[in-house]
């Protein structure tokens, strides 16, 4: 069996470049507002809250739909389904009805010969609205018990009792800021209406399966008549699951009341003022230690902001929890996570998807733990390396201690220590520091149906591959590492494999790609359906060499018998038209279902992951005293991908990843008005990270010589999501430099400099 | 007369249609046109997605935003699009090859920064700061542009600017011609660069009846270099502005301050008079000029006025210009032999981002002592100002941390509280500013980025 722990890879594990690399950069991909456009196109933009809370009385459609080029203004009550675009629970309006929960929200939808006209009418639209109070705080919402996600608690031991007895007690309570997706491309959809109730639906989507349900559900019919197609994505992070499946189905239903195509793309403003968000938290935590700083007692709160509605929050919570302790253990714990309702956009997915929250929980216990006893806090980390999680699934500290080492070591830490110490006693107001982090994140679906994959291979007579799975592309190389799998079963170089838009045709009932699982779930299948073949191949080389099965051998594009004294060949391609010629069906789909994942919601215990991916990082942080600028002088990164599927694409995730991580722990800051109006709703507002914030030494490695243990995909591991956890170590390199324990997020230059000021003007 | 839009694509001469709205973006022209290579990521020049190179007759490459330029500002302009490079180019090739691409949507736009920089060089980020990749995290994408050489390309055939008319579009070529159209048609949008208003079409979608464009009015093309100081004209780019500042040691001070202006792409359509025209309150050059003790040129057909710029910008977005007036040009006198000038920005990002605080100081010495010092504030109030009490509190002392301190406490600003920055902030942050100014003079390291 080719599960790749010894087996020797030639198109598996090959730094090969992005399929679309090229294409990229001549302006020949195609996205989707770059197909050319059906005869007949409409086009539908959204009217939205300018409130963030209240009754919504009435709206006055009338002036706008007397302007030019008008088609049709949507309510909801021209919605032939439901009004229910909730990807996981139910009763999420896609368009609001009797109240508006923020601002920003879609109350219609106005259809118009050109976009431009259909923007100038959706403005025109005016909304009566009895004003509410916002809810616009995470402190509110608890407060008011409005829960979005109920409290859980996961609990160990005697968290009070092992708190008061103690050596030393500590508490303390920080929060981490919400983060814009800013995928380049925005969302956008093109539905195109068929015969009988018939729909195709063009979404720029994460998850082309939910779209076809969302879109079915809002157009009341059958899943059979929507098919749902993504070529590629401009960038996704998670904005692009359960957000691409409304704007789709605003699409579809402008398609369905009009008879016409109909294309939605969201202005840069629209998409930031409609779509959610990665969820902001807030933390509260007390914990007792002893002298060494080994960890007695833990008692901690972690509560996110879920928005209005529910979306993906459950989720959300979920890795929250589950990464709240990170690699680290205490005895006697009570970590408690919820995500409460407030007026703000409904919280989604985002890169990480709660463990980047969750993870920060220690670090600032660590830090704290570490000033107070006037230790290093990497002593402290040390003396606390878990070897189980809370909820009973094992870990594997060695690899915490050794992708933390080989961080260290390659930084240089010691004499990095020695140099900064120097450098801070000479200069008078800039200060440099030194930070590091680990983790272990986990992989899988949180809920354990989700880890389930199909995939389709076609091989054609002239020896031709066409692959289809249920993944999605958008950006991070998925397409071509699971042709890469293909070109390894079949052993025939991986231009041979064709590769396709992803289609709820082709393949149905899929999960978004989502999880960091995409290539673990769908390279699996894809395996699964190219073995198929490859075994039916086979049969018929066997008849042709006159040789036993087994010893037919599949070697760069020729089939031959492996035994001695036979120098017969066939080349792919002839096999595959000997196998026609034999009437050898040469199509077969695969299936792979992620083995030995459990996990028990009332009792927060089991193993819902099927392993995890080890990482560490430090960071070298310059800081201005006097203004609370900072940058990343320096950063090295070692991250545990098993045996990789392709380096290449693995070391730009890793990188994407911290530099995005950096963007939500330092720059980026979503900012409410105290209506709860967004008012950064663009990039000259909302700073991701540019060019010059990335540190002049990037220094990324792959973990060598540690295949998975789990049976992974030739013994590969997942890279999308827990790169961007390293970032963390950006922050504790500021703490370092401040002198700072205590540091809200996004570390901004005003989050410095007032925290610098309390410090100087003492407690 | 012209009343057709006359430019060059990719090389080739094309006339536009005479039912061509002159107030079509570029960018979406261009994808009309099936040239879908450049891309629209936020309508508001700060993603690059949407870059394009204008290609001067000199050889100059002058990356731009293709969703702020609307058609009739590019009468007379030559045009290169990611289409124009074709697949065997060694700028796309570089990137391809370098794993610079992720989801592909900013690519194209960052290879037009990319071969504009071939030429241009400089400091790579600085090429790349109008370009955003959510993506790759810049690495790859820095070590292909390293790789990357000037392909030598001729220039288009040099196009004298001439007078036209588009329908409502009008784009004179004298200043005479632009005080009468701007005296009969005082509503007229009066249109420089469009990085600021150019949002009217790229975002609002609008379509304004009348615009006066005056990029072609030769009486204010250019950056002129004279004995007293520069004389920028109203429609000579922050781009042309920096050139003649790294051309001459007595405005160095002033070189990484106006690179961190925007982007290349918005500092080559961009203009000093543009910022003094819609009297931004955050514009960055302001506090320059004021502390500079710059001067407006401005005209009507009856004659010309010169407004010190501290008189000349009268409050939140209102100035001193009467409805028939327009800016000719902004005289910057030269520091005096022995000053001290500095200017200091502070925004959330280093590059391309609006600054929270900024300012500019001019000090003048006298037996090691301050004579006279001008410290110009912007993002402090509703207009960036000099802050008298300050200046004063440092008038008579050496230049150093303590007087510097001592002047932050005499700051007399209430600012205002934003996305950029809380009140107590702003205070604490341009107390720091001042105080980085002893770091400057005393020679020392006195930023993060330095």
């Amino acid at each position: 069996m080719m599960d790749g722990s010894s087996f020797r890879l030639k198109h598996a594990g090959q730094a090969l470049r992005h399929d679309s690399a090229l294409k990229h950069a001549t302006g020949e991909a195609r996205f989707l507002d770059d197909m050319p456009e059906p005869a007949g196109l409409l086009h539908a933009a959204l009217v939205l809250s300018p409130l963030a809370h209240g009754r919504l009385d009435a709206l006055d459609t009338q002036a706008a739909g007397a302007m030019p080029g008008v088609v049709r203004i949507i309510t909801p009550q021209d919605i032939p389904g439901e009004n229910d675009i909730a990807p996981i629970a139910t009763g999420e309006v896609m368009l609001a009805e009797q109240m508006v929960e923020h601002h920003g929200q879609a109350l219609a939808i106005v259809v118009a010969q050109t976009r431009d006209e259909a923007l100038r009418a959706a403005a025109a639209v005016t909304a009566a609205i009895t004003p509410l109070p916002p809810v616009l705080s995470i402190e509110e919402g608890l407060a008011r018990e409005a829960w979005i996600i109920k409290p859980q608690t996961m609990v160990a031991g005697d968290a009070a009792a092992a708190l008061e007895a103690a050596p030393h007690r500590l508490s303390g309570e920080f929060r981490a800021g919400g983060q814009e997706h800013f995928y380049l491309e925005g969302q956008i959809a093109l539905a195109i209406p068929g015969e009988e109730e018939e729909m195709l639906v063009h979404s720029s989507t994460q998850h082309p399966t939910e779209v076809q349900h969302i879109v079915a559900r809002v157009l009341g019919v059958p899943y059979h008549r929507v098919t749902v197609q993504c070529r590629r994505m401009g960038g996704a992070f998670g904005g692009k699951e359960s957000n691409a499946s409304w704007i789709a189905a605003a699409a579809a239903l402008a398609a369905r009341l009009t008879g016409r195509p109909v294309k939605l793309r969201l202005p840069r403003r629209a998409d930031m003022a409609a779509t959610g968000k990665r969820h902001p938290f807030l933390y509260r935590w007390k914990v007792g230690f002893d002298d060494a700083g080994r960890l007695l007692g833990l008692d901690a709160l972690l509560a996110g902001d879920g928005g209005h509605s529910v979306d993906m929050s459950g989720g959300v919570v979920f890795r929250a929890l589950t990464h709240a302790l990170n690699c680290y253990g205490v005895p006697a714990h009570r970590i408690t996570a919820c995500a409460v309702k407030t007026n703000h956009v409904s919280n989604t997915a985002f890169r990480g998807f709660g463990g980047p929250q969750g993870a920060l929980l220690m670090e600032e216990v660590l830090h704290a733990v570490a000033a107070h006893l006037g230790r290093d806090v990497d002593q402290v980390r040390e003396a606390n390396f878990a070897s189980r999680t809370p909820y009973g699934q094992e870990l594997d500290p060695s690899l915490t201690r050794r992708v933390l080492a080989e961080a260290k070591q390659d930084a240089g830490w010691e004499a990095k220590r020695a140099e900064i110490a120097a450098f801070n006693a000479a200069h008078p107001t800039l200060r440099r520091g030194l930070g590091s982090f680990v983790c272990a994140f986990g992989i899988s679906f949180g809920i354990v149906h989700l880890n389930q994959a199909g995939a389709l291979v076609h091989v054609y007579t002239d020896g031709s591959i066409r692959l289809a799975h249920g993944g999605t592309e958008m950006g991070q190389g998925l397409f071509i590492k699971v042709a890469q799998v293909v070109a390894e079963v079949f052993s025939v170089p991986v231009e041979s494999v064709g590769l396709s838009a992803t289609s709820t045709a082709e393949i149905p009932n899929t999960s978004a790609t989502a999880a960091s699982t995409g290539s673990d779930l769908n390279g699996w299948a894809a395996h699964a359906a190219a073995t198929t073949l490859r075994e039916r191949m086979a049969e018929v080389a066997a008849q042709h060499f006159g040789c036993p099965v087994e010893e037919v051998v599949f070697e760069d594009g020729q089939i031959f018998p492996g035994g001695a004294g036979s120098n017969k060949r066939l080349t792919f391609g002839e096999l595959a038209k000997l196998c026609w010629k034999a009437r050898v069906s040469l199509s077969a789909t695969g299936f792979y279902k992620t083995p030995d994942i459990h996990w028990d919601a009332t009792a927060l215990k089991g193993e819902p992951f099927h392993y995890f991916t080890y990482g560490a990082a430090v960071a070298e942080v310059l800081l201005d005293t006097l203004t609370g600028e900072h940058r990343c002088l320096s950063a090295h990164l070692v991250q545990d991908c098993g045996r990789s599927l392709n380096p290449a694409i693995d070391l730009g995730q890793i990188e994407g990843a911290f530099v995005q991580g950096m963007g939500w722990l330092t720059t980026e800051e979503l900012w409410w008005d105290g209506q709860g109006r967004q008012r950064t709703l663009g990039p000259s507002t909302y700073k991701i990270p540019g060019s010059r914030d990335v540190p002049p030494v990037l220094h990324t490695r792959l973990l060598a010589g540690s295949a998975g243990r789990a049976r992974t995909l030739f013994r590969s591991k997942a890279v999308g999501e827990p790169p961007l956890l390293l970032a963390t170590a950006v922050v504790n390199a500021l703490r370092d430099a401040a002198g700072l324990v205590h540091l809200d997020l996004p570390a901004t230059p005003e989050r410095l400099l007032l925290n610098l000021k309390a410090i100087k003007s003492g407690p | 007369m012209n009343d057709q839009i006359r430019l060059v694509l990719n090389g080739a001469p094309r006339t536009l249609p005479p039912h061509q709205s002159p107030t079509t973006t570029l960018l979406d022209w261009l994808r009309a046109e099936g040239l879908t290579g450049a891309k629209e990521g936020c309508a508001e020049g700060d993603c690059g997605a949407c870059t394009v190179v204008l290609e001067g007759a000199d050889g100059a490459r002058t990356p731009v935003n293709a969703c702020l330029c609307v058609l009739g500002q590019l009468h007379g302009r030559a045009i290169r699009t990611v289409e124009g490079l074709g697949p065997q180019h060694t700028v796309p090739r570089a990137l391809a090859e370098a794993d610079a691409t992720q989801c592909g949507f900013c690519t194209p736009g960052i290879v037009m920064s990319a071969w504009a920089h071939t030429r241009e060089g400089g400091d790579p980020h600085e090429a790349l700061a109008g370009n955003l990749c959510r993506c790759t995290g810049y690495r790859p994408i820095l070590d292909a542009m390293a790789r990357m050489q000037d392909d030598g390309a001729a220039p288009p055939a040099p196009m004298v600017p001439d007078s036209a008319k588009f329908g409502g579009f009008h784009l004179p070529a004298s200043l005479d011609e632009a005080l009468a159209l701007r005296a009969v048609r005082p509503e007229a949008l009066v249109l420089m660069g469009g990085t600021d208003l150019g949002l009217r079409f790229s975002e609002h979608r609008e379509h304004p009846a009348q615009v006066l464009c005056l990029l072609n009015v030769a009486e204010m093309r250019g950056v002129e270099v004279r004995p007293t100081g520069l004389r920028i004209g109203a429609a000579a780019s922050y781009a042309e502005w920096l050139r003649a500042c790294r051309a001459d040691a007595a405005w160095a001070p002033l070189v990484p301050y106006l690179a961190r202006l925007g982007s290349r792409q918005i500092r080559g359509l961009g203009t000093v008079a543009g910022n003094l025209g819609t009297a931004s309150p955050i514009g960055d050059a302001l506090p320059v000029l004021l502390a500079l003790g710059a001067v407006v040129e401005v005209a009507q057909l009856r004659g010309v006025r010169h407004i010190p710029v501290g008189e000349f910008l009268t409050g939140y977005r209102r100035n001193a210009l009467v409805p028939e007036e327009l800016i000719v040009a902004i005289h910057l006198p030269r520091p005096p032999e022995g000053a001290f000038l500095a200017a200091e920005k502070l925004s959330r990002r280093h590059d391309q981002d609006i600054s929270a605080v900024s300012l500019a100081a001019l000090i003048t010495f006298e037996d090691g002592v301050v004579r006279e010092a001008r410290l110009a504030f912007g993002g402090m109030d509703a207009t960036a100002r000099r802050c008298a009490p300050a200046e004063a509190a440092l008038r008579g002392r050496p230049l150093d941390d303590g007087a510097l301190a001592g002047a932050g406490q005499a700051l007399d600003f209430a600012p205002m509280a934003d996305w950029r920055g809380s009140a107590e902030f702003r205070m604490e942050a341009a107390r720091g500013l001042l105080r980085r100014l002893a770091l400057r003079h005393a020679g020392l390291p006195a930023e993060i980025f330095a």
